[in-house]
């Protein structure tokens, strides 16, 4: 287990490496970096002093082991826009995003597995199939379109919750609901057909057999097994929720990581595009890892992998 | 001898489909009981009803199921759970699928004794190892802790019989348990559950489509023909004395080591099992049946060709024998 783990940590390690070095070419290859940060109508003298001052007329390759060197302490440099250092502009941004991404996936966990479960024991029945249209729905509705319906519903009308901003946990509410409906129909599907696998099974005849309850055979012997896939899209779609809810942090002007991304883009601001996609790719991968990690204690015939 | 299980008149359907019609056995205590027939005749859904394991679009109907003198027939599903496992245990044909891949060995042996008697974990440890060792494996408190892709299908197949073993059955249900395994682990497989039934006076209903097992391990057979029972009796009479056509078909099927001649072709029974739907009358085998004639569309009669040898077929009947 130990060295399985050190194998997978080990190869998360090179992935991140290469993020880092595309991240670093990527930017770059989006036009010279000088002329932008100069800004329209500044003069090649205003450039030149420019390229200077931000060590852009080094070769490319100095640069890359400069800005790796830094950033491996945590030092990404300092923003062009906001005039402040990259690494506080994201650790003020971090834990919005990260709160609006643990209580979606939570609230998307809470709705999915339930339903799942309920939809796999009802297989063909009514209830199965209203699960099925509940998914269809969730999966064709816009986050944006919810999420403007949910604030017009609740904060508007209804008064019960705030629209827009990050001041108290009721800020979390709405924008926490619509993010989780981005992950409830894939995984209750998955839910769904992971149990239908297991009950079939061998083993549960055999779970039957042996005389064990109905709560016994569904909780502990189908749930394990049919609970393996859905460990693994729930990370990866933890990542989706941190790193792809520029959306919904917009609708809400939640100020997340998300949020900052798009507006660094827009304004050309490369150090933090360039930190920002590292830190989100190394969230992702993190959480790649740490699906492995749970998929290996789950099922135990990968733990020799 | 008592029965440990009397099974009368069982009937299983499939919607229109009657998997198992009318089949009618004894098992006595410590004895073996063979149930032996092609693919698709019921045998392994007649295990099934049994234990009450159907699936859910199975219907279950019989005159009296009777397990050590009560009719489990009328048992509700809570009183079949407290049966199942307990004192009726059962072993399958997939020992690579029929374990839990998530949970140990150890874990899955124990809990069926936790479920069933009040015990701690440790004593229920020490009953699990003490039957790995009784069915033959080697360095059983190691496997307590192993996962079942660790272990052989050989081994996988005798954890699940000391498993099945682990609250004192009175009866064991095995349905076709050497089949997927390579012939000698097969016959060490055999001579456990042969020196079982003499040890623990276990009642053992074999289920197979291997006459060669059945010669070898069985005290009575019932032969299985398109879900009813068309000959049952003591092994070494039916051997003897084979009464019904597709008994002496399938034995005709079983190449015997000296008297083939190189170059000669084995028996057959041309054909295969017919579906049975609801309205059919007559001897279902008479489609192959060599020796069939009219009478074969009429309801068959049963004979006792022997002491306890009972055959279902016209022709005892057509040789003047009927009683």
């Amino acid at each position: 287990m130990t060295r399985f783990i050190f194998r997978r940590a080990l190869l998360a390690l090179s992935v991140v490496m290469t993020v880092m070095a595309l991240a670093f070419v990527l930017t770059r290859l989006s036009g010279d970096l000088a002329i932008s940060i100069a800004g329209p109508g500044s003069t090649q003298a205003d450039v030149e002093v420019i390229r200077k001052a931000y060590g852009l007329d080094r070769p490319v390759l100095v640069q890359f082991f400069d800005w790796t060197r830094l950033a491996l302490t945590g030092d990404f440099g300092n923003s062009f826009f906001f005039k402040d250092k990259v690494s506080n502009l994201i650790g003020q941004r971090m834990p919005v995003t990260f709160t609006l991404g643990f209580t979606g996936l939570a609230v998307a966990l809470v709705i999915s597995l339930p339903l799942g479960i309920l939809a796999a024991l009802n297989e063909n029945t009514w209830i199965d199939r209203l699960v099925s249209l509940l998914v269809m729905v969730g999966q064709a509705m816009p986050s944006f379109w919810l999420g403007l319906i949910l604030m017009i519903v609740f904060g508007l009308q209804l008064g019960w919750l705030p629209i827009s901003g990050t001041g108290s946990w009721q800020h979390f509410v709405m924008p926490a609901i619509v993010l989780a409906f981005t992950a409830v129909p894939a995984l209750t599907r998955l839910m769904r057909s992971g149990m239908i696998e297991a009950l079939g099974s061998d083993y549960i005849r055999t779970a039957r057999a042996k005389g064990l309850s109905r709560s016994s055979i569904i909780f502990k012997h189908a749930l394990r097994n049919a609970a393996i896939p859905v460990v693994s899209i729930a990370a990866v779609q933890l990542g989706f929720m941190l790193g792809g809810s520029i959306v919904i942090e917009t609708v809400f002007a939640l100020h997340g990581v998300g949020y900052l991304a798009w507006e660094s883009i827009s304004k050309n601001d490369f150090p933090v595009v360039q930190a920002v996609v590292l830190v989100l790719a190394s969230i992702y991968i993190g959480l790649t890892l740490v699906s492995d990690i749970l998929n290996a204690l789950l099922d135990p015939r990968l733990r020799g992998a | 001898m008592t029965a440990i299980l009397d099974v009368q008149n069982l009937a299983v359907r499939f919607g229109p489909t009657l998997a198992v019609r009318n089949a009618s056995f004894t098992v006595q205590k410590g004895e073996t009981h063979c149930i032996v027939g092609e693919s698709g005749c019921g045998k392994s859904v007649t295990a099934l009803a049994i234990m009450n394991l159907l699936a859910r679009n199975a219907r279950r109907d019989a005159k009296s199921i009777a397990f050590a003198g009560q009719d489990i027939l009328a048992y509700s599903d809570r009183q079949m759970e407290d049966v199942r496992g307990n004192r009726m245990a059962m072993i399958f044909q997939e020992p690579m699928t029929s374990l839990n891949p998530s949970y140990t060995i150890g874990s899955q042996m124990t809990e069926v004794l936790r479920r069933h008697h009040n015990t701690t974990r440790d004593l229920a440890e020490q009953r699990a190892i003490g039957l790995m060792q009784r069915v033959g494996i080697t360095a059983p408190q190691m496997r307590l802790g192993q996962y079942p892709h660790q272990l052989s299908g050989g081994l996988r197949q005798r954890v699940m019989i000391a498993m099945a073993l682990m609250c004192d059955p009175e009866l064991l249900i095995a349905d076709e348990p050497t089949t997927a395994l390579d012939v000698t682990v097969q016959a060490q497989i055999l001579r456990l559950l042969a020196e079982l039934k003499q040890e623990l006076g276990l009642g053992i209903l074999l289920i197979t489509h291997d006459l060669g097992i059945v010669a070898r391990v069985a005290d009575h057979v019932s032969v299985m023909y398109a879900g009813e029972v068309i000959e049952t009796g003591r092994t070494a009479d039916l051997f003897a004395n084979p009464s019904h056509p597709y008994t002496r078909g399938l034995i005709d099927c079983v190449p015997v080591p000296g008297k083939i001649k190189p170059g000669e072709a084995l028996g057959s029974i041309p054909g295969t099992v017919p579906v049975m739907k609801d309205g059919f009358s007559g001897c279902a085998f008479r489609f192959r049946c060599p020796q069939a004639s009219e009478i074969c569309t009429q309801a068959v009669p049963r004979h006792e060709v022997g002491p306890n040898h009972l055959v279902q077929c016209h022709l005892p009947s057509r040789q003047g024998g009927a009683q």
